[in-house]
């Protein structure tokens, strides 16, 4: 079940990664595929960091302990997808030249909020093993905790660019926003019940 | 006089390959068709008429002055991209949008009300204007503040001609022009977490306005416009950023005052009055040194250097002598 279930996540998140390489392979994207292919990675990359928040409060309400399962698979797509916008970034703005890179970084702040985005979802990814997570102990949920500020930033990355319709960005925001506040909750409900205990 | 008016058979081959303009996908995807039911039956002539609906051939003079940059010998964006990408936010922010829903609007009847300072001020019926002024087919690049560009075979007439109508008085500094509003028809201007204030505004100084370079457009690739490009008429600044170019005019208003355009008005720092295309002034949130010339691809991003003026400073560079471009954006 627990296979089963692991394949079908596996393959479809990365279905929208193989629609968009083909339609961009094969050029159906339209006139112009660098703005397509960066607003659909773009977007796919937030999608999957809020399909990774989403687990535990469907957890705590499902009790389906199956999804737990999933999430490691989720926060790396949620990476996936920002590494391969990243590259769209630099194939179609950039064209490779470091200097540019750096200039852009510089003096652009919203392409430096993504950018940190994905830095921060870096060390992220390469400590998901379980072999890590067992290495890291206590520190692991700690050093994993950076996926609110990725959340944060990529959030931000999205609402500095919206030119006169912030209706998109906010839609993130909203989300992103009452997974936070649930989490808050959470914690909250917790110490209550401990000191509760204590008492 | 008429003889200004030749009957030209209608030349888009000389311009795009037959091939393209005659890809029936891109047509498809042009006119929002993708979900009609049956599309195997239409001929190509009836899918030619598709991409720009109720579209009709114009009367037209061909322009061969390269020198005065009424024409550019750059290879022209297919028929199909430029009714299938672009930005007219009364349809929706999606560059697909206006190709999809600018079939909701009424172009047909129109009339432009041309008022301020004016010695004859009135209104102008479409029919009026499509027959009495000298169509002229003219050949412009198109630069968007946003880093992508076109280049655009365009059917009209200099706004100048149609100003001289008006008889402009000596208070006439600015002209200001206004886009069609009408919530109905235009799904963009209804939504909720919109920030413009709606209707779409934008200005020339007269001199810009008098340029002969400044067209009002009435046709794309030798056929009226599609309601998405603007139908059914509007205005097209070549060495201006895209956003100057107002689509679906229904009012101009000359002044002494320089109007508040739309852009400036919501983002001040970003968007100026002039918005000459300029490399050397970036947007605070882009660089405007380069330009994606569509139709780009993956393995071919087309990015080519953005030139002073788009490319027509010879032309124009007079009229902003001693101004600091930097300042003046």
């Amino acid at each position: 079940m627990e296979r089963v279930a692991r394949i079908g996540a596996f393959v479809l998140c990365l279905l929208p990664f193989a629609w968009v390489l083909y339609a961009a392979v094969s050029n159906s994207l339209g006139p112009d595929p660098a703005e397509a292919v960066m607003l659909f990675t773009g977007e796919w990359s937030l999608r999957m960091l809020a399909l990774t928040l989403l687990v535990s409060p469907l957890r705590d309400l499902t009790g389906w302990s199956l999804l737990m399962k999933l999430r490691r698979m989720l926060g790396l797509y949620a990476f996936f997808y920002g590494g391969v916008h990243f590259l769209a970034f630099l194939q179609f703005y950039i064209g490779w030249v470091p200097s540019a890179l750096t200039e852009e970084l510089a003096e652009r702040p919203y392409i430096a909020l993504g950018f940190s985005a994905l830095i921060l979802m870096f060390p992220l990814a390469i400590t998901s093993t379980r072999a890590m997570q067992r290495r890291l102990r206590s520190n692991w949920q700690r050093l994993h905790r950076l996926v609110y500020p990725a959340a944060v930033l990529a959030c931000l990355h999205l609402l500095w660019q919206a030119r006169s319709d912030v209706g998109e960005a906010l839609f993130y925001v909203a989300i992103f926003i009452g997974l936070l506040v649930w989490r808050v909750r959470r914690r909250i409900l917790k110490q209550k019940r401990s000191m509760i205990a204590r008492l | 006089m008429r003889q200004r008016y030749v009957i030209p058979p209608i030349d888009s081959s000389e311009i795009t390959s037959e091939s393209i303009y005659l890809k029936r996908r891109d047509f498809m995807r042009a006119a929002g068709l993708m979900a009609m039911p049956a599309m195997g039956g239409l001929s190509l002539a009836a899918e030619a008429a598709a991409v720009t609906t109720g579209a009709s051939p114009l009367d037209y003079r061909k322009t061969s002055s390269v020198a005065d940059g009424f024409r550019t010998d750059e290879q022209p964006t297919p028929a199909a991209d430029i009714t299938a990408y672009g930005n007219f936010y009364e349809f929706g922010t999606d560059k697909g949008d206006p190709g999809r829903y600018a079939h909701e609007m009424t172009a047909d009847p129109w009339s432009i009300e041309v008022v301020g300072a004016v010695h004859k001020p009135g209104k102008l019926h479409l029919e009026d204007i499509l027959s009495s002024f000298d169509l002229q087919e003219r050949v412009y690049r198109l630069r968007c503040v946003e880093a992508w560009s076109m280049v655009v075979p365009w059917v009209g007439f200099s706004l100048a001609d149609l100003l001289a109508r008006f008889e402009p008085n000596s208070e006439a500094k600015y002209v200001e022009f206004e886009t069609l509003y009408r919530p109905k028809e235009m799904r963009g201007t209804r939504s909720v977490t919109g920030t413009i204030d709606w209707p779409y505004r934008e200005g020339l100084r007269m001199d810009e306005a008098m340029h002969p370079l400044t067209l009002m457009a009435v046709g794309l690739y030798g056929k009226t416009l599609p309601n998405q490009n603007g139908a059914p008429i509007r205005l097209v600044v070549p060495w201006k950023y895209g956003f100057k170019s107002i689509k679906s005019i229904v009012r101009i208003h000359l002044s002494e005052k320089r109007p508040v355009t739309t852009w400036e008005s919501l983002a001040p720092g970003e968007y100026g009055f002039y918005a000459n295309v300029n490399p050397e002034v970036d947007h605070p949130r882009w660089s405007q040194a380069t330009e994606r010339r569509l139709p780009s691809t993956l393995f071919r991003p087309n990015r080519i250097p953005t030139k002073m003026f788009n490319g027509y400073a010879e032309q124009v560079a007079h009229l902003y002598q001693g101004m600091d471009l930097a300042r003046n954006y």
